[in-house]
């Protein structure tokens, strides 16, 4: 069999597309020497007291260059959808976006919904409004989604771990040596130095980081926002404590922090899991907290709802941290859950760990801004606890930054994922996970690109993704 | 200040004195074969298995350091280095005397190591500081003259990308794209290496422009966002209503007064800019102080990991005052009374 082209018989569009870059990008380099030195557009005040623009050189250069992205998107588009129902005989992009189809319709169905209801869903359907947050929003999903789907092994083309013989190292498009009937007779992406399938790894390593990255960051915004708050409010003597410890650990450089958990050796004094059994604890609190505040007055609901939050919380939050024959070992091995890896224990709380002071820090300065206010004082006159106005007046009005840090935040944390990756620290070395698959690919790097380059660019538009999100629901939530 | 750092150091000692940290010590230093009981006495000869405020005591240099005689009857003790007799070693030695320990992976003094490596990855912060800090501030302000014009979005979109790209991506794809000769391309070196000796255009670029983007592109997005402020300001209107050209108010007005936000987020930068030196130099292979951090965590270094620690908290609380000083002096609305 031939080795797949990157486009297959879509190729007459490659000219296209190569032309339509060149010239935006000639459009923008013109447009921003122009707008240092040509005149602006020159308003003038017509006889009948209407306003004219004459058109001016900037003007015309921004229309052309709305069209030339359009015109980008289209031919894009065209690929992709080309390649949907051509698949293999558009060559490796149509083949990978046959792959990706349950990923397509998701997403289409996900945005049709969404822009047809926007007025009604709050802040998410404003986001619709910004162009901005709408392409951020997409990148997101679509990795959500991969990750989703290539769970079930929807998505992927082999197995991540299988080592095909004579396909290591092989270049992108390599149909399969020795391929059976029912396999899939190509390696999309190549073949890594061990002759497993790239675009399968980075499918199964996107799992990975869209499961951990905003879970570890929910759990830092948990413990930041359960010891911000109070911090914040009361001020004093428990403000100095908590800012002091939140300052040590940022002063810490990261990777030193990493380097001084993560290892074997640590991880065998049982201090990550002491650590995560203080750390998992605040979201406990966090919820019970806030439920017993609000429904206080209504002691019959209140009790059994909080009997079945912590019932259930408490023993997740059991079987997150015993582990049979670790150093914590609570509960028997019967009622444990799940097993967590212990590597990825440690990396989850690291993680946690050093995102959560800088949240505080945040939710600390928004409460001693908030708590200023008129509604604040309202409640305290009306004689409401402190935890219900911290978590029912303080926290929502302060939602607007928090939810975009969220975002930022998530990103960051996936960073640090791939970082953890990159210096071979927590997971198993042969985990598909980005950083380590980078991290792996680097040593060949200069003769063999594609091992690295695959999960480099699928991290950097996750993040991207996720910075253009927060910038789009700044953006938004800063209209109101 | 000095209290965090005291603190700051106390956990890194402790976190590296525990004692499987210490088990792996003795095995490495002694025999790998070392029964339990072995190693133990291994540790309880050199003193490894006293109280842990007592050994950063001692480290610290405010208590006489610990000595024993093994069991060919010499003195042994971290004061003693070889080749000096007991008697005329001094009793305290720790990093208020200068002595910083001795290496195990190395086989040098730590404060060598740690001056010479720090000299390196200066060198390499020079160029990187004279890289970024120019074109993220000129990027920043270009983009918040005029907000929401062609320029600006695609400088944004640029100062984006920068920042949501670690520098191990950043740095695999310059690297892929102007090193490999996959592309062809080979216009720098993949590896800084001989960097260490004679920086040149070709073996430095990368791991410079690498560390750049990533802090780059913050920033430029602060310098933007204070840039824009500015320019919405009323003594900017009132510029241009007298007829200031549009040149002269970016340069004689705007300027200076966005450029306060902007100094502060780039000393503390720095803190980030010590983790992309440790990413870059592993990945550029130059062996710098991210390098020797990397190492010594690598290979158990108890007293080199403890010297990389201490110099990296006291660069990034100095940084953190100096930014605190330097936003005072800008800024004359704050004053310290």
């Amino acid at each position: 069999m031939e080795p797949l082209t990157w486009t297959g018989s879509l190729d007459f569009l490659n000219p296209i597309f190569i032309a339509l870059i060149f010239i935006c990008a000639a459009l923008v380099a013109a447009y921003m020497v122009a707008s240092v030195f040509a005149p602006e557009a020159q308003t003038t005040v017509n006889p009948d007291g209407t306003l004219s623009v004459s058109p001016s050189l900037l003007t015309l250069v921004t229309s052309a260059l709305k069209y030339g992205f359009l015109a980008i998107i289209t031919v894009l588009l065209a690929y992709l959808i080309g390649g949907m129902f051509l698949g293999l005989n558009a060559g490796i992009i149509g083949a990978m976006s046959q792959q990706f189809v349950p990923v397509w319709i998701s997403l289409v169905v996900l945005f049709v919904l969404s822009i047809t209801y926007k007025r009604r869903l709050g802040l998410y359907g404003k986001l619709f409004d910004s162009t901005v947050g709408m392409i951020g929003f997409a990148l997101v999903m679509f990795w959500v989604f991969t990750g989703l789907f290539g769970a079930f092994d929807m998505i992927v083309t082999h197995d991540a771990l299988t080592q095909v013989s004579g396909m290591k190292n092989k270049v992108p498009g390599t149909p399969m040596r020795g391929a059976d009937e029912g396999d899939f007779p190509y390696y999309l992406l190549g073949g890594d130095n061990l002759a497993r399938d790239v675009f399968s790894r980075m499918v199964k390593g996107c799992l990975i980081v869209v499961l951990i990255a905003p879970l570890a960051t929910l759990f830092a915004f948990m413990v930041g926002i359960t010891l911000g708050l109070p911090a914040g409010y009361y001020g004093g003597r428990l403000d100095t404590i908590l800012s002091f410890t939140a300052n040590l650990i940022l002063a810490f450089p990261v990777i030193l922090l990493f380097y001084l958990l993560v290892t074997p050796e640590i991880r065998a004094t049982g201090l990550p899991q002491y650590m995560a059994s203080i750390l998992f604890i605040f979201p406990l609190v966090f919820l019970t907290v806030l439920l017993n505040s609000r429904f206080y007055t209504q002691p019959g609901f209140r009790t059994p709802l909080l009997i079945a939050v912590l019932g259930m919380g408490g023993w997740i939050y059991l079987s997150l941290i015993s582990e049979v024959g670790s150093k914590v070992h609570v509960i028997p091995g019967f009622a444990d859950l799940f097993d967590l890896d212990g590597g990825i224990l440690t990396v989850f709380v690291s993680v946690v760990f050093v995102n959560s002071p800088t949240v505080f820090r945040i939710v600390r300065g928004l409460t001693m801004d908030i708590k200023t206010r008129d509604y604040v004082a309202a409640a305290q006159t009306r004689g409401e606890g402190a935890w219900y106005i911290m978590l029912w007046e303080i926290l929502p009005n302060a939602r607007g930054p928090l939810i975009v840090d969220f975002c930022l935040r998530i990103g960051y944390a996936t960073i640090l994922l791939g970082t953890l990756g990159f210096f071979g620290l927590g997971l198993e070395p042969e985990s598909p996970n980005w950083g380590n698959t980078i991290n792996e690919g680097r040593k060949l790097l200069s003769i063999y690109l594609h091992p690295a380059i695959v999960p480099a660019l699928s991290l950097l538009s996750l993040v991207l993704g996720l910075n253009l999100l927060a910038d789009g629901l700044r953006e938004e939530s800063l209209k109101d | 200040m000095i209290l965090t750092a005291l603190c700051l150091t106390f956990i890194v000692f402790w976190l590296t004195n525990l004692y499987p940290n210490l088990e792996k010590l003795a095995k490495t230093q002694g025999n790998f074969r070392m029964s339990d009981e072995a190693v133990a006495s291994w540790l309880e000869t050199r003193g490894y298995l006293q109280s842990t405020p007592k050994k950063y005591a001692e480290w610290l240099g405010v208590v006489p350091s610990y000595r024993a005689t093994d069991s060919e009857g010499d003195v042994i003790g971290r004061c003693i280095q070889p080749g000096i007799a007991a008697e005329d070693s001094p009793s305290y030695c720790g990093i208020l005397q200068g002595y910083w320990g001795w290496s195990t992976v190395f086989k040098e003094p730590v404060a060598d190591i740690v001056s010479l490596r720090l000299g390196l990855t200066g060198k390499l912060m020079f160029w990187v500081l004279l890289v970024m800090v120019p074109t993220a501030l000129l990027v920043g302000i270009l983009a918040g003259m005029r907000e929401g014009s062609v320029t600006d979005r695609t400088l944004s979109t640029f100062a984006i990308t920068t920042t949501a790209t670690p520098e191990y991506v950043s740095g695999v794809i310059l690297i892929a794209v102007f090193s490999s000769s996959a592309v062809g391309l080979k216009w720098f070196k993949g590896s800084a290496t001989s960097a260490m000796e004679t920086v040149t255009f070709e073996n430095f670029t990368l791991p410079v422009i690498t560390i750049a983007l990533y802090g780059m592109g913050y920033v430029a997005r602060m310098t933007r966002a204070s840039m824009a402020e500015v320019m919405t300001a009323q003594y900017i209107r009132t510029a241009r209503l007298k007829g200031v050209s549009f040149r002269n108010i970016v340069m004689k007005h705007a300027l200076r007064n966005a450029l306060i936000a902007p100094f502060t987020v780039i000393m503390l930068q720095f803190p980030w800019l010590l983790n992309g030196v440790v990413i870059v130099e592993t990945l550029f292979n130059y062996k710098g102080f991210g390098w020797v951090l990397v190492q010594a965590a690598g290979n158990n270094d108890i007293e080199l990991l403890l010297g990389v620690s201490v110099v990296s908290v006291i660069v990034v609380l100095v940084t953190q005052l100096i930014s605190d000083i330097g936003y005072v002096y800008l800024n004359p609305r704050i004053s310290v009374s």
